[in-house]
């Protein structure tokens, strides 16, 4: 067994270790920070198939980024648990069967004999001055510039759902007025008193 | 012309002469823009729905609240021009662009003209129920808008990759409109479900994508139709990757059994919402399909063809029957949209032109009823009072002739009543179907469409033979929403009596 065919049974391991506890541990922080070992070993495994950019990608936004704002959410809401995982038991056996039969189908047609290096050949591994970054930019600016722009759109509206889904101007809502924040001066922040020493001793 | 599919150098130099240098002088230059304007020139309607957006985005934050019909009004006038920019790039043959991944047809330009014209009256009805129910903001319209642009690519798509984009889009935009309503409970609920439902659904489509770019390692339809065309590919996984793909167009359009989100959503969302998801998104739904499994999957047709069968029977006798039962007017037209799907998916299984534009012909036909049935609940709608029930309806003939007139002439439509267009488009499809040696299924979809009749004549009963309610307020109808009211009915009759222009329109997109 080669060394990258032994890193890829034990990044896919722990993947799907990872993926298993974040469904099933009770603290929805604990389930968090799984979700970052697994992004942390599906970039691994990102990382042997030679998808370097999006390895670090993965890492740098849904880690860095989505996952720290995901467990800052977590920590202010007070979530009721009990409640929520009260229909779990009840249909956890409807639930197991249709995963395993899902499974079963899935193995049996995406087995090695259908999907085996001798139908789909193993890709050419690049050369050491291949740069991913630069193939993935090219592509996307070029052959799919179409569907760049699209997503772009996609993102806008996604900006605007947000906004119009959530705020609100309530009575008690207090913002900043940043005209009156500009024309402020210091004798209206700050009062000098005069007063005489106390005496401390 | 040039196109971007055309020629597509690599990374490579080639001797280019710049367009705004002199040809004699050619240099060398790292070459992946194409003569571009030229290139682009058939996208045209899409781009200049885009910047029509974006700019009405911005005007619309300058805009006080009490002058947001000038939001509206922009958002018709760009619809307009979209409609006429739309007509000029039409032409009778078939242009691909952005390498392959757009295409322009005459199939294209006639859904998109169709979805165009009907987002228009769909506007206008909503914005007369969206000042009535206090819930005139510019974002329902720029949501509309983007939602139309979605529909638009849809339309075009001619890769996995922009059809899915351009469907998420569209999704996108619909799943923020269905809860626009935020102080309704009924609005958030219904949101929530279509949200859950609807990224399900998508993920499935995602995943038979996938599967078939794995098969076939290619993205754009011309390719995986070839690629399938050789033979050389497993057949056992293509039908694993096709039944995802199926079950994700039977959810967008609401097919029986993935119709569970259709009755909450009309019945949850404001009626100015549910007016427009539910007439536009079913031509797009339509494009969906055509494009996915005509152009993309044509090899696969005997398999898709048993799949959409069963689909189309479910849904209408599922749809037919159940609406039945309904006293709420808005869930009867929710079951009655499930039921019209059938037929639709009806003209799809046939897998030849005859059956696609009979399909097509029914798409079309039902948004333009659907909008109108829709519109008139909006007209009939009261701050804080919504025409919900049947009941809502009793004695609009002597409250309103017009409206009950042109309410009768839709409702007429839905039942395949002649002489209103809806008896041909049903005509039409049955007619594709008998030629394919299919009479069961003709003799289902008979069967199914007479239950069906009868609760549409139930409310034209009310309508005209009960007496209104003492309490009842006379209708107010603004004159954009009485013209719109009156095109729309007078147009289902008109096409109904002259069906030869759009259906030769219809044959024509599908004639090769």
């Amino acid at each position: 067994m080669s060394f990258q065919l032994l890193l890829f049974y034990l990044f896919a391991a722990v993947l799907i270790g990872a993926a298993l506890m974040v469904i099933t541990r009770r603290n929805p922080v604990h389930s968090a920070l799984f979700l970052v070992l697994a992004f942390f070993s599906c970039s691994g495994l990102w990382m042997l198939a030679e998808a370097e950019f999006l390895a670090i990608a993965l890492v740098l936004v849904y880690v860095g980024a989505v996952m720290v704002l995901f467990l800052f959410v977590v920590m202010m809401l007070d979530i009721n648990l009990a409640e929520l995982r009260a229909g779990f038991v009840r249909n956890a056996p409807v639930a197991v069967l249709v995963a395993l039969l899902i499974g079963a189908q899935l193995v049996l047609i995406l087995g090695p004999e259908r999907f085996g290096l001798a139908q789909f050949a193993a890709p050419v591994p690049k050369p050491a001055d291949y740069s991913n970054t630069e193939a993935l930019g090219l592509a996307l600016f070029t052959e799919h510039l179409y569907a760049f722009e699209i997503a772009a759109v996609i993102l806008l509206v996604g900006i605007i759902a947000a906004i119009s889904l959530t705020l609100r101007r309530r009575p008690t809502t207090r913002y900043q007025n940043p005209g009156q924040q500009v024309r402020v001066q210091a004798k209206d922040r700050l009062r000098v008193v005069k007063m005489d020493a106390e005496d401390v001793a | 012309m040039a196109y971007l599919g055309e020629s597509y150098p690599d990374n490579t130099d080639t001797e280019i002469a710049l367009p705004c240098l002199p040809t004699r002088n050619p240099i060398r230059a790292v070459c992946f823009m194409p003569d571009y304007p030229a290139a682009v020139y058939p996208a045209l309607p899409e781009m200049f729905l885009l910047s029509c957006t974006c700019l009405i985005l911005i005007a619309d934050l300058f805009l006080h609240r009490t002058k947001k019909s000038l939001t509206y009004l922009l958002s018709l006038a760009a619809l307009a021009g979209t409609f006429f920019l739309t007509l000029h790039v039409s032409s009778p043959d078939t242009q691909l662009l952005f390498t392959e991944s757009y295409i322009r047809d005459p199939a294209s330009d006639l859904i998109k003209l169709g979805l165009l014209a009907i987002t228009f009256l769909a506007l206008i009805y909503a914005q007369d129920d969206l000042s009535e129910q206090g819930l005139l903001r510019g974002e329902y319209f720029t949501l509309v808008l983007f939602a139309t642009l979605g529909m638009l690519v849809i339309a075009s798509a001619h890769s996995f990759l922009t059809l899915y984009l351009g469907l998420e889009l569209l999704a996108l935009s619909l799943y923020s409109l269905v809860p626009f309503n935020r102080d309704s409970t009924t609005g958030s609920e219904a949101g929530i479900k279509y949200f859950v439902l609807g990224a399900l659904a998508s993920g499935m489509l995602l995943y038979g994508i996938s599967m078939l770019y794995g098969a076939t390692g290619a993205l754009t339809f011309t390719e995986v139709a070839a690629a399938i065309q050789t033979g050389q590919v497993d057949q056992t996984f293509l039908v694993f990757g096709l039944v995802f793909i199926v079950i994700g167009i039977a959810f967008k359009f609401g097919a029986v059994p993935f119709h569970m989100w259709v009755p909450d959503v009309y019945q949850g969302a404001p009626t100015s919402v549910v007016l427009f998801l539910s007439s536009a998104p079913k031509i797009a739904a339509f494009a969906l399909a055509l494009r996915l499994l005509a152009d993309g999957l044509p090899g696969l047709a005997e398999h898709w063809q048993n799949m959409l069968a069963i689909l189309a029977v479910l849904s209408m006798a599922l749809g037919n029957v159940i609406a039945i039962a309904q006293t709420n007017i808005k869930r009867m037209f929710a079951y009655s949209t499930i039921a019209h799907v059938g037929f639709i998916l009806l003209g799809l299984l046939a897998a030849n032109e005859k059956g696609y534009a009979a399909a097509l012909f029914y798409s079309l036909v039902y948004a333009l009823t659907a909008v109108g049935g829709f519109g008139v609940l909006a007209i009939l709608s009261r701050q804080g009072l919504n025409a919900e029930q049947i009941d809502d309806l009793r004695g609009l003939h002597q409250r309103s002739p017009w409206i009950a007139l042109m309410m009768l002439l839709l409702l007429f439509s839905m039942a395949g009543v002649p002489p209103t267009v809806g008896f041909f488009a049903k005509l039409f499809v049955l007619e594709a179907i008998i030629s394919l040696d299919q009479i069961g299924l003709a003799v289902i979809a008979v069967f199914f469409s007479i239950i069906g009749a009868y609760y549409y004549l139930r409310v034209i009963k009310v309508m005209y033979f009960d007496q209104p309610d003492v309490s009842t307020l006379p209708v107010r109808i603004t004159s954009g929403s009485m013209a719109a009211l009156s095109a729309n009915g007078l147009s289902v009759l008109a096409l109904g009596v002259f069906p030869a222009t759009l259906l030769a329109l219809c044959q024509a997109a599908f004639s090769p």
